[in-house]
């Protein structure tokens, strides 16, 4: 007997939802640490199976407790929603096995409370991808956000707690901007779910209610996805958080905002209410390029590894927005691509950067002189994350590079390649930097020879560096998810 | 009359400004944390007053009664509150484990020995 996957599909975030509970009431290590990986390798089975189930562009809805919407709350998946859950658990599923050694370095008690946190703030993701009701939306960020906090201040450093709390701070004014914005919805229209507002806003098209609660909702999911200038609490956030948290953060927490801010700003509104309502076109085209060119240089004064990746990050938040600003079919592709492969290239990054500063103790630039013929293995993964990063065929970091470009130039925006150009250049300067330094420099006097990390620990990290490769080769399912999820989320409407 | 019609937008809009100046002014994490509750509290009456229906009575269905008040935002809000409460618990916790570390919840004090730490 075989479930239809519209059964399935709400496991996806109730698997891990349930595991976490159990997670933090087991005791030792092994246990939480083995419940967590077994669960999120079980959300990626359903993710995959639902994703094949509506890679045709068909949608799966699931009402809870069968209580038909709008009345009740119902998850619906469409190819958008099902390509973002898959990459938030596919990440998952590679990042545990290589986090166990570095997790019991860095979190040593209470390991059972940390997997259960880390389960939650995933179940959390996936809810707000999943949800088809904007109130249910508001509740899963908020249970991802807090167990995020959370984790932040798991990290040895001190600074992580201000870290965590100035997220806190800026990360809840921006929740509670969404709850402003839903509650003008909702008072217009005295409906939550999402595909019933896609009709019932068109009849209050001309109120200014309505705009502003487009405005909330943008400022407050562009606080969540670290735009420019709204990125403070980023740096600071991935630089002092465990290195599980910083990479698990920096592949998906990001993504998801922008995923659902693009569900709100098509799907809730409508594009051609959006971005005639608001210069959302204009004014994201600017906030994008300026996150690329501030991102990419802040990224190369750093002599902090991992705060370099962080700015780096800005960035590339730049460059998915600066696809959505475009308006176009292409433009939305191209961001949906990026979305992915940036996932996949800032896991591997900060991937092999937790294996460096694990056996090296540092995360000074300056202290990984000559590292390179002592961790060979390592720093080559980072070299080739870093590769996809600056978009270099055959990786696929080149993939989402050229549908960006594509979709400028399709736009007639032919002045938008060369500032893509040059951010890509930006980019060649701050990882060669780092390769620079490991390689070509000796190194120092009397400084400690460092181990290449064990084989149990590479393995993961070269998944993900062959998965860059391969989706720089085979572009198959992320040009064709990425396409039918851009076709999803517009609607047909978008040139 | 139509300034005092709006009596509930003018206590939120209030509320709201008071709650984001407490937060971006005040040094103290306390504070923050205050400001940080008056400003959600102001969402939520946002909300909650949407729920009123003039002349509506509570919403129990009984004998003579048509007009009710709408129950739903006040369940809404409902959860919203939680949430607003584990994020004060949350934000109080990472206060307790600050002042541990650093012996001071002054956000200027913290950005003073931070400096002298050298990065």
């Amino acid at each position: 007997m075989t479930l239809p996957a519209t059964d399935l599909m709400p496991f996806i975030v109730l698997v891990p939802l349930i595991a976490g509970p159990i997670c933090a009431l087991l005791p030792g290590r092994q246990w939480p640490w083995l419940i967590a990986t077994l669960s999120t390798a079980a959300a990626l089975v359903l993710s995959a199976i639902t994703l094949a189930a509506v890679f045709d562009g068909s949608t799966l809805r699931y009402p809870f407790g069968n209580w038909m919407p709008p009345i009740g709350i119902e998850y619906r998946v469409d190819a958008a929603s099902a390509f973002v859950a898959l990459l938030i658990t596919g990440v998952s599923t590679v990042l545990l096995p290589w986090a166990k050694v570095l997790v019991d370095d860095e979190v040593p008690e209470r390991q059972g409370a940390f997997y259960a946190l880390f389960l939650i703030a995933m179940a959390g993701l996936l809810g707000i991808t999943l949800s088809g009701d904007i109130f249910n939306v508001f509740v899963f960020l908020e249970i991802s956000s807090l167990a995020t906090y959370a984790l932040i201040a798991h990290g040895r450093d001190r600074r992580s707690l201000l870290a965590a709390f100035r997220y806190l701070i800026m990360g809840t004014v921006g929740a509670t901007f969404l709850l402003i914005g839903i509650a003008f919805i909702y008072i217009l229209t005295g409906s939550l779910n999402m595909a019933d507002l896609g009709e019932r806003l068109v009849n209050h098209e001309d109120s200014r209610a309505l705009q502003v609660a487009l405005g909330f909702i943008v400022v407050g999911f562009s606080i969540k996805l670290a735009l420019f200038p709204l990125h403070h609490w980023l740096p600071n956030a991935y630089t002092y958080a465990p290195s599980l948290i910083s990479a698990f953060l920096a592949a998906t927490a990001t993504k998801v905002a922008l995923y659902v801010m693009l569900r709100f700003v098509f799907d809730v509104f409508g594009a051609d209410y959006s971005f005639l309502a608001l210069p959302l076109s204009a004014g994201f085209m600017a906030l994008a390029i300026s996150g690329m060119l501030m991102g990419s240089w802040l990224a190369i004064l750093q002599s902090n590894l991992k705060r370099m990746l962080a700015y780096s990050s800005v960035a590339q938040v730049g460059y998915m927005v600066l696809g959505v600003s475009l308006v176009t079919l292409t433009g939305l592709t191209a961001s949906f691509l990026h979305l992915f492969n940036h996932g996949l290239m800032k896991a591997t990054l900060f991937a092999s950067v937790g294996l460096i500063i694990w056996r090296c103790g540092s995360v000074q630039i300056q202290d990984l002189r000559g590292i390179g013929r002592q961790m060979p293995w390592t720093l080559t993964a980072f070299a080739l994350g870093g590769v996809s990063l600056v978009g270099i065929p055959p990786t696929a970091g080149f993939i989402s590079k050229f549908y960006l470009i594509s979709a400028a130039v399709e736009a007639g925006q032919t002045w938008l390649v060369v500032l893509i150009l040059i951010t890509s250049l930006m980019a060649i300067v701050y990882i060669a930097r780092i390769v620079e330094v490991a390689w070509l420099q000796p190194r120092p006097e009397g400084a400690p020879t460092v181990k290449e990390a064990p084989w149990s620990l590479l393995v993961p990290v070269w998944i993900m560096v062959a998965a860059n490769f391969w989706f720089g080769i085979d572009t198959r399912l992320t040009v064709g998810a990425s396409t039918v999820a851009a076709e999803a989320l517009s609607g047909g409407l978008l040139p | 009359m139509t300034v005092l019609s709006f009596f509930n937008y003018w206590a939120v809009i209030v509320l709201m400004m008071i709650g984001y100046y407490c937060m971006i002014v005040r040094g103290n994490m306390i504070k923050k944390i205050i400001g940080l509750g008056i400003f959600q509290t102001s969402a939520f009456i946002l909300f909650i007053s949407a729920g009123k229906v003039i002349g509506g009575s509570t919403p129990i269905l009984r004998e003579g009664v048509d007009i009710h008040a709408n129950p739903l935002p006040h369940v809404i809000i409902l959860t919203a509150i939680v949430v607003g409460v584990a994020t004060t618990a949350v934000g109080l916790a990472l206060t307790v484990r600050i002042r541990e570390a650093y012996g001071s919840i002054d956000d200027d004090a913290i950005d003073a020995v931070e400096e002298g730490d050298g990065e």
